[in-house]
């Protein structure tokens, strides 16, 4: 226990000395999350000096070993490292795909050369990855998913079409489910990681009704992969692309995309005001945001208790995509509170007065939830088979 | 410390509370006493039984011949309860009694009824509601000055064991200082009971109080303190029920899941159909949620944790809700079945009911969780 306190002092020192204050303020968009990678350009000189400064601890992968660039804590010392980040309000130093999503997947899965040329590139912001899954003929149904790769002597050669590539446009790699055999569906997958500077990549940005495009159509033409960059075997990329997914379940599930982080409640009594029993003005909208709030700490609950249970081994892996269901749908609920919350103010589309339109935009944002990652009708098929062993397909 | 997960100890609890309510009365003991129209609707023989296995002493100090153990035990006990439907004095004496007293009463008061709730020897019971929804803030039952004495005149509802109860602690105004409590002796003068017969089979009744004298002695706490105790003692009541309608939803929901892998139409399992399968799940994210909810309710409870208040309310709400959606999915999943009386769901759909009213419903709890929230 002394122990732990110890680290814990030496934590909150060091944020208190190290972590600028500009990087204390909450976020006020989502321009002002830090990714990393070749082309990404830095807001501020105190994001840059917070990224390297947490990159020197391993602090931006706290449980990856350190020869991949993390700082081998457990997983009670990365709790007391996010806790401390919370109470002094940091930032997250570097957000990406490769830090939630390829580098568990190459930890598990990835040869010690992969391991070594990619992880320690994610830890330190250099690489932005994409994540090639759907397509336009495969979204819930992922593993029917038609992108060939030809398997040929000393590389794969690469054709077809991804779409809802996040941040296509501005990643350095992508990894990309490819099919290596017609013959079987779920058995004919390989998983590969490319740059996408190679020749043969294009993207194309597609404009989301929040008129934001977060996603891009990716085509391949005739891109050729060295054999290197295949993880694992040969048509044997489900499997990996199976775990990857839970991992990218449960961050949707748990992120939401609440840069304010202010209650419910109180975001409806600044907006609205009170009456003279100190009551919302709005009554019906009172007893909407109290079930909210009551299914929201609910939802907290559930998540650690989850986490406790993982800790002992206790944990069905599928809860993941029960907690994705779940969090997905609460975020929804919470914005169209947002929503029914602020009125008239919520409805500006551009202007500096609201920020080009952040409520709008992200209420519209928060519908693809339920849709990324998983429909939520998916996941519901996920928790019927594997957690209640219902029968049938 | 928040538990969101049992430690070894309680789960052996957990487990032994299962193995004893599964053998000594499950759902049938529930039947057989609402089936033979019971004098008293308990069977004082498996009360006893409770005190030999400690249920009646947990919440009891060890130096009134109880365990000394916590609202989490009481909830490990009281969520079982939800499994078997059980009736017995349990919540009205082992957890509000005892709770109340211990914590309030004098060290006569303790003296006096403690070391018989721990043996099963006296039921005690709180007598708060008067309306028709759970209004703890708006009491008429009135405690009037007479010379030393106070005399209390009103009415309660929804008394947990009333016909059955040694002691009543009443919940009366004092004109001028407000709410307080009273620990009153059912053979007292002036003292009516009239038992309800409940859908649930489990036992409640009204109390009538016409000019019922009572000495300062009887007094719980201290005149014009009743506000806060009585707030307190129902936050323990409430995470208790919240834990009890949790383990009413996840048996109930087990049970349905269970015949919808049995049960064939059209050639199939039902089970098979999507339509069936999403609301399961649903359900069961619903069940997970609040059994987590519920057990982070309960610990701050225990600890008297500066959130407790919001927390009980929320779990509560949560629970509600929960058993609510889950008794209604088991008697339309279990079609025609699920309507017979031969079947047990309705026996669940029954209590659920009750338990929902019992110490503010679903609205009650929102509405307290904004006040608490300031908005």
């Amino acid at each position: 226990m002394s122990g732990e306190s110890t680290f814990r002092l030496e934590v909150r020192k060091w944020l208190e000395a190290n972590c600028p204050v500009e990087m204390r303020q909450p976020i006020a968009s989502d321009d002002d999350i830090c990714w990393g990678g070749r082309r990404f350009r830095f807001r501020s000189e105190a994001q840059r000096l917070w990224m390297e400064r947490m990159v020197e601890r391993g602090w931006t992968v706290p449980t990856w070993p350190k020869a991949y660039g993390g700082a081998g804590l457990d997983q009670e010392a990365a709790a007391i490292l996010r806790q401390e980040m919370q109470v002094l309000g940091c930032r997250s130093p570097l957000d990406s795909f490769g830090i939630w999503m390829l580098g568990p997947a190459l930890l598990k899965y990835g040869s010690e050369e992969q391991k070594l040329e990619h992880l320690p590139r994610i830890a330190r912001g250099e690489i932005r990855w994409c994540q090639g899954y759907s397509e336009p003929g495969a979204g819930s149904d992922l593993a029917s998913l038609a992108t060939r790769a030809e398997v040929l002597e000393d590389h794969f050669l690469v054709n077809g079409q991804k779409i809802w590539t996040t941040y296509a446009d501005q990643a350095d790699w992508i990894f990309c489910l490819v099919r290596t055999d017609v013959t079987r569906k779920q058995g004919g997958i390989s998983f590969l990681l490319f740059d996408m500077e190679s020749p043969g990549v294009t993207t194309r940005p597609i404009l989301l009704i929040s008129g934001k495009s977060p996603f891009c159509e990716t085509f391949f033409d005739d891109v050729k992969v060295p054999r290197r960059n295949l993880v694992g075997e040969v048509n044997g990329g489900w499997t990996i692309a199976k775990y990857l997914l839970s991992h990218e379940r449960e961050m949707i599930g748990a992120a939401g995309n609440a840069t304010d982080s202010r209650s419910m409640g109180r975001i409806a009594v600044d907006a609205l005001g009170l009456d003279e029993q100190g009551r919302l003005l709005e009554p019906d909208l009172r007893s909407q945001i109290a079930r909210f709030d009551t299914d929201e700490a609910a939802f907290g609950a559930w998540m650690e208790r989850v986490a406790a249970l993982a800790r002992r081994g206790e944990a069905n892996p599928a809860v993941a995509s029960a907690l994705k269901f779940y969090g997905s749908e609460l975020n929804k609920r919470r914005w169209e509170l947002i929503m029914a919350t602020m009125g008239i103010e919520a409805l500006e589309w551009e202007g500096a007065r609201s920020n080009d339109g952040y409520l709008a935009r992200g209420w519209l944002r928060t519908k693809g939830n339920s849709i990324e990652g998983g429909t939520s009708e998916v996941m519901l098929n996920v928790v019927a088979k594997r957690i209640l062993g219902m029968p049938g397909a | 410390m928040m538990v969101l997960v049992l430690d070894d100890e309680q789960r052996l609890l957990q487990d032994s509370v299962q193995i004893f309510l599964d053998e000594r009365a499950p759902v049938a003991h529930l039947r057989q006493l609402r089936d033979s129209a019971d004098a008293t609707g308990f069977c004082r023989r498996l009360w006893a039984e409770f005190a030999e296995q400690g249920y009646s002493a947990m919440l009891v100090p060890e130096a009134y011949g109880g365990l000394g153990l916590g609202v989490i035990e009481a909830s490990i006990v009281s969520e079982q309860l939800g499994r078997t439907l059980t009736p017995s004095p349990f919540l009205s004496t082992a957890v509000l009694g005892a709770w109340a007293i211990s914590h309030a009463g004098s060290d006569a008061q303790k003296a006096r009824v403690l070391p018989r709730v721990a043996k099963s020897e006296a039921v005690v019971t709180l007598a708060v509601d008067e309306h028709v929804k759970h209004r703890p803030s708006v009491i008429a039952t009135l405690a009037t000055r007479d010379g030393d004495d106070f005399r209390l005149d009103g009415r309660k509802v929804f008394v947990l064991d009333a016909h059955v109860a040694d002691f009543l602690i009443v919940v009366a105004q004092v004109p001028g200082h407000g709410l307080t409590l009273f620990l009153v002796e059912s053979t007292a003068a002036g003292l009516t009971i009239e038992r309800t017969s409940m859908v649930d089979a489990h036992n409640a009744g009204y109390v009538h109080l016409n000019g019922v004298r009572v000495g300062t002695d009887s007094v719980l706490g201290f005149i014009g303190g009743g506000a806060d105790l009585l707030e307190k003692a129902l936050d323990v009541g409430s995470v208790v029920v919240a834990a009890q309608l949790l383990g009413l939803a996840d048996e109930v929901f087990g049970r349905t899941v269970a015949f919808l892998k049995q049960r064939k139409q059209f050639d199939r399992l039902i089970g098979e159909f999507q339509a069936l399968q999403h609301r399961v799940a649903t359900l069961y994210c619903d069940i997970e949620l609040t059994r987590a909810l519920v057990m982070k309710a309960v610990s701050a409870v225990d600890a008297q944790a500066p959130e407790h208040r919001r927390l009980t309310s929320q779990a509560k709400a949560r629970a509600c809700l929960t058993a609510n959606t889950a008794v209604q999915e088991a008697v339309q999943m279990h079609g025609g079945m699920g309507m017979t009386d031969a079947f047990d769901v309705g026996l669940f759909m029954k209590r659920a009911r009750v338990l929902q009213e019992l110490f503010g419903d679903a609205a009650y709890h929102a509405q307290r969780v904004a006040n608490l929230g300031g908005y």
